[in-house]
């Protein structure tokens, strides 16, 4: 039963990393690779309103999030919009400045113990027989009310369709009135977004570090591998399986494998199905 | 080797893209030295079925047998290093580089190697060798600038050229004289037409048909992705069939069958 | 070219030894021959020359500046085949391993592990990439960007190969200038020999698939088998440069798999220019000098790496060795336009 609930916790923690880069990408191509480094920016910056301007953390946190989709959608208007289309330009410059920002951070010396953000939901609650707290539960709901949204969004919305158009067929979409450049910029703030409301609900559960960041850049990066590029579908069981997996390689085998596992779920997929496993990739099929 | 029986052919190739059928069990089969032309409206899934002949696109059923070996479903390079050449619709070359490095590209190929004997250092003559024949004049700039820099018609003959670098047994032409000028379909032609008379088999993927029928042996009409009508130019030009789907006259067909 | 408003434009003539010697190889005159040779030469030499005159530090900064000059040649070799790694460290850190575990546990000398880590290298990074080359760009990047990291926390978690401390005391080589030799060596080896395959017929090819694969295997060529050639190569340049790197410090740890050995080549080729391999080549003489110089700054120096590689991809996409190059071999005139 614990395993059950852990595994759920971990697995939909793993897709609340995931949801802003897959969003980013499936609507306009673009591997954020800074995505981690937006992750953790938002904690720092919550932190920021809530230790130095002295405001309460739900004012803080909403500003955080908003204050980060502007980072993202700045983040394509002065580095990305003369790279646009060259995959290769767009991921390095994207990663450096991912890199830039988490270290720039840990120069500042933003780590220890006193850079947290407060748990906003106090006391838990006993499932079966395990302690669960609701800050977890909280997170648990978070994830699944985000992908529902996201869906609802995705399919459902004028904006949403003008997003599918573009990831579609970018010439297409310019064509019937579709600015490509505005669809990019708000990909990019809403997969911004999306990484600093993770980082307001996942982070209070522990300290605040900027390494975080790059661990959130692999497990994101291991999921999307995993489920497959663009698919929310992937997205989901690829976070699952990881999930799962991590939890069950910490009970039966020990806590430090927990790390191998991404690593030998990649590198199972790749062998087996180089896509990811719910992935759209035709390689080879000529577009007719 | 399998010299008498037919050099390739095709059984009940289907394939479907999403619910759509792009292709629908065609099966014909291919004598050595022929000239098949394959005609049919836009959308009828001429270039899917060279696709799916290929390898560039892996079919949902059915089978291909090129030389009596199965070929179906390979990857693009093994049936290309078989001898199964072809050109494509939307053309695809090398822009960045010189219109004769373009050809060079099949040469490295272990199939030509094998063929050439593995001699080294002449592939750029060899290259400007087969240029001069398509009408790329070897003592001009043509053949050394950059492919991108080319009219259109000299791209179309550039890719009929690396096609034939691969000393292909089977040529496969999809749209080759689509964009060509009038002029340029003039010349290209008699190139094509003495290919198939020194032996190369040749399938023709055609909209011009005035140009096709006086060169093909033999015609196939696709349309919905489905074989609808099979034989000489003149044969296909009568039935029905291919009246209704190139002209759009009610023909009602079941009646016709029943 | 012409800059909005602007009424003059840049006419570029190229100079006329270079029309003729890129493809014919008649040179006429002293003055000829050197201006063909010196650009290739005087490097060489000088970098020959350097561990003659350079001692402790400096020289330690030299192998270090080889080391990044081999990983960026081979992100730029796997980069001309359409291949585009985040991972240089997972080829640096597989041959530093191997040779350090080699040493360490078979008491192997540094003779047999360097090649042995050099092959042995290459050979596994063809094999654990080559399931991912058939899916282009991003995807490749992804993966090669994670598995170093996966490594290290393998490495981390699990306690293998001496896991956080590393294994220390491995054999040194003869001497410091034998280490030095070795890396200028491999280095100008390395530059001049993929010079010289990207201008050859497979090197036409493995251009010609970043292009356009699909072509390519029209053309009857294995692109799969060619790209795990081209990654082989890639590797094993990769893995050199760290199975020497083991024997010169005579340790080996984590932080091989380390991002710096990532980013720093990357960054140079972005700044050297992609393409040439001589950008490459320049790029890790300019940056690791400076990077050394920024010690005193600690973990800032890779945020300085990272906004290098951007200003350097957003304003001179080219690369400083195209430019120079440019400079070198055309006249550059300003025409009025009517």
């Amino acid at each position: 039963m614990s395993l059950l609930i852990y595994g759920l916790i971990n697995s939909i923690i793993l897709a609340l990393y995931t949801v802003g880069f897959s969003l980013t990408y499936g609507i306009s191509g673009l591997a954020n690779f800074a995505h981690g480094a937006l992750y953790i920016l938002s904690g720092y910056t919550a932190w920021s309103f809530l230790n130095i301007l002295g405001l309460p953390f739900w004012a803080s946190a909403p500003l955080a999030v908003i204050a980060t989709a502007l980072v993202g959608f700045l983040f394509y208007w002065v580095l990305l919009l003369r790279l646009r289309g060259i995959a290769l330009a767009e991921l390095i410059v994207t990663f450096a400045a991912g890199v830039a920002i988490l270290e720039l951070l840990t120069w500042k010396g933003f780590y220890g113990i006193r850079y947290s953000l407060p748990l906003f939901l106090r006391g838990g609650v006993e499932i079966g027989n395990v302690a669960v707290d609701y800050q977890r539960l909280f997170v648990v709901a978070t994830g699944i009310l985000l992908v529902i949204l996201l869906w609802l969004f995705v399919h459902h919305t004028k904006i949403g369709l003008a997003f599918r158009a573009m990831a579609q067929n970018e010439r297409t979409a310019l064509s019937i009135g579709i600015e490509s450049d505005w669809i990019g910029s708000l990909s990019l703030a809403l997969g911004s977004a999306l990484a600093a409301i993770a980082a307001m609900v996942v982070l209070p559960l522990g300290v605040m570090e900027s390494t975080i960041g790059y661990e959130v850049l692999i497990y994101a990066l291991a999921v999307a591998i995993v489920g497959g590029l663009e698919s929310t579908l992937g997205m989901i069981a690829g976070s699952f399986i990881i999930g799962y997996g991590q939890i069950l390689a910490a009970r039966y085998i020990g806590a430090k494998w927990m790390v191998i596992v991404p690593l030998a779920a990649i590198v199972l997929v790749l062998i087996v199905r180089p896509s990811g496993l719910f992935g759209k990739f035709k390689e080879l099929e000529e577009r007719v | 080797m399998a010299a008498q029986g037919p050099i390739l052919e095709v059984r009940r190739l289907s394939k479907n893209f999403g619910g759509v059928r792009a292709v629908h069990e065609v099966s014909f089969t291919l004598r050595r030295g022929e000239f098949l032309g394959v005609i049919g409206p836009n959308g009828s899934g001429k270039t899917t079925l060279v696709n799916l002949i290929t390898g560039f696109v892996k079919p949902s059923s059915g089978s291909v047998f090129f030389k009596g070996a199965e070929i179906t479903g390979k990857a693009p390079y093994k049936i290309a290093g078989l001898g199964l050449a072809r050109t494509f619709q939307m053309v695809r070359l090398f822009y960045n580089l010189p219109a004769y490095k373009n050809v060079i590209i099949p040469l490295c190929s272990p199939r030509v190697k094998r063929l050439r004997g593995g001699k080294y250092g002449e592939k750029d003559d060899a290259a400007i060798d087969i240029l001069d024949d398509m009408g790329f004049e070897r003592d001009s700039f043509v053949p050394y600038k950059p492919a991108g820099s080319l009219p259109h018609g000299y791209l179309k003959r550039l890719d009929l050229a690396r096609a034939l670098a691969l000393r292909p047994e089977l040529l496969i032409l999809d749209e080759l004289f689509s964009g060509m000028s009038m002029s340029e379909v003039a010349s290209t032609l008699p190139i094509i037409e003495r290919l198939n008379q020194e032996g190369l088999t040749i399938v023709m993927i055609e909209h011009r048909l005035k140009e096709l029928f006086r060169v093909v042996d033999r015609v196939l009409v696709l349309n919905f992705g489905m074989k609808i009508a099979e034989g000489t130019p003149s044969e296909v030009m009568e039935s029905d069939a291919v009246k209704s789907a190139y002209l759009g006259i009610e023909v009602d067909v079941e009646a016709q069958a029943g | 070219m012409t800059e909005p408003g602007s009424k003059f434009r840049k006419k570029r003539l190229d100079r006329g030894i270079k029309a003729r010697a890129d493809t014919i190889f008649a040179v006429a005159s002293w003055r000829e021959i050197l201006y063909l040779l010196l650009p290739r030469a005087l490097p060489a030499g000088f970098l020959l020359l350097l561990p003659l005159f350079l001692d402790g530090y400096w020289e330690k900064v030299l192998v270090y500046a080889c080391m990044f000059g081999l990983l960026a040649l081979s992100w730029d070799f796997l980069a001309s085949c359409g291949l585009f790694s985040l991972g240089q460290s997972l080829f640096f850190g597989l041959g530093a391993y191997l040779a350090g575990g080699l040493n360490y546990y078979l008491h192997w000398p540094p003779v047999v592990t360097l090649p042995v880590a050099t092959i042995g290298g290459g050979l596994i990074c063809s094999a654990l990439l080559s399931p991912v080359m058939r899916l282009r760009g991003v995807y490749f990047a992804m993966v090669t960007l994670m598995l170093p990291i996966l490594f290290m926390k393998g490495i981390e978690a699990t306690g293998l190969l001496g896991g956080t401390h590393g294994l220390s005391a491995l054999s040194p080589l003869v001497h410091d200038k034998v280490s030095a030799y070795l890396a200028v060596l491999g280095f100008l080896v390395c530059l001049f020999a993929f010079r010289r395959v990207i201008n050859s017929d497979y090197g036409l090819v493995l251009m010609a698939i970043r292009d356009d694969d699909r072509a390519v295997m029209s053309g009857g060529i294995n692109i799969y088998w060619r790209k795990s050639q081209a990654l082989f190569i890639a590797g094993s340049v990769g893995a050199f440069a760290g199975a020497l790197m083991t024997h010169h410090y005579q340790f080996v740890g984590k932080s091989v798999f380390a991002l710096d050995y990532s980013i720093l080549p990357v960054a140079a080729v972005a700044l050297g220019g992609q393409g040439s391999f001589a950008g490459a080549a320049l790029g890790a003489m300019i940056l690791v000098p400076l990077s050394e110089a920024l010690r005193a700054l600690g973990g800032l120096r890779i945020a300085i790496y990272c906004s290098i590689l951007i200003l350097s991809i957003l304003t001179l996409p080219e690369g400083v060795f195209h430019y120079m190059e440019r400079k070198y071999q055309q006249f550059e005139t300003k025409v009025e336009v009517r």
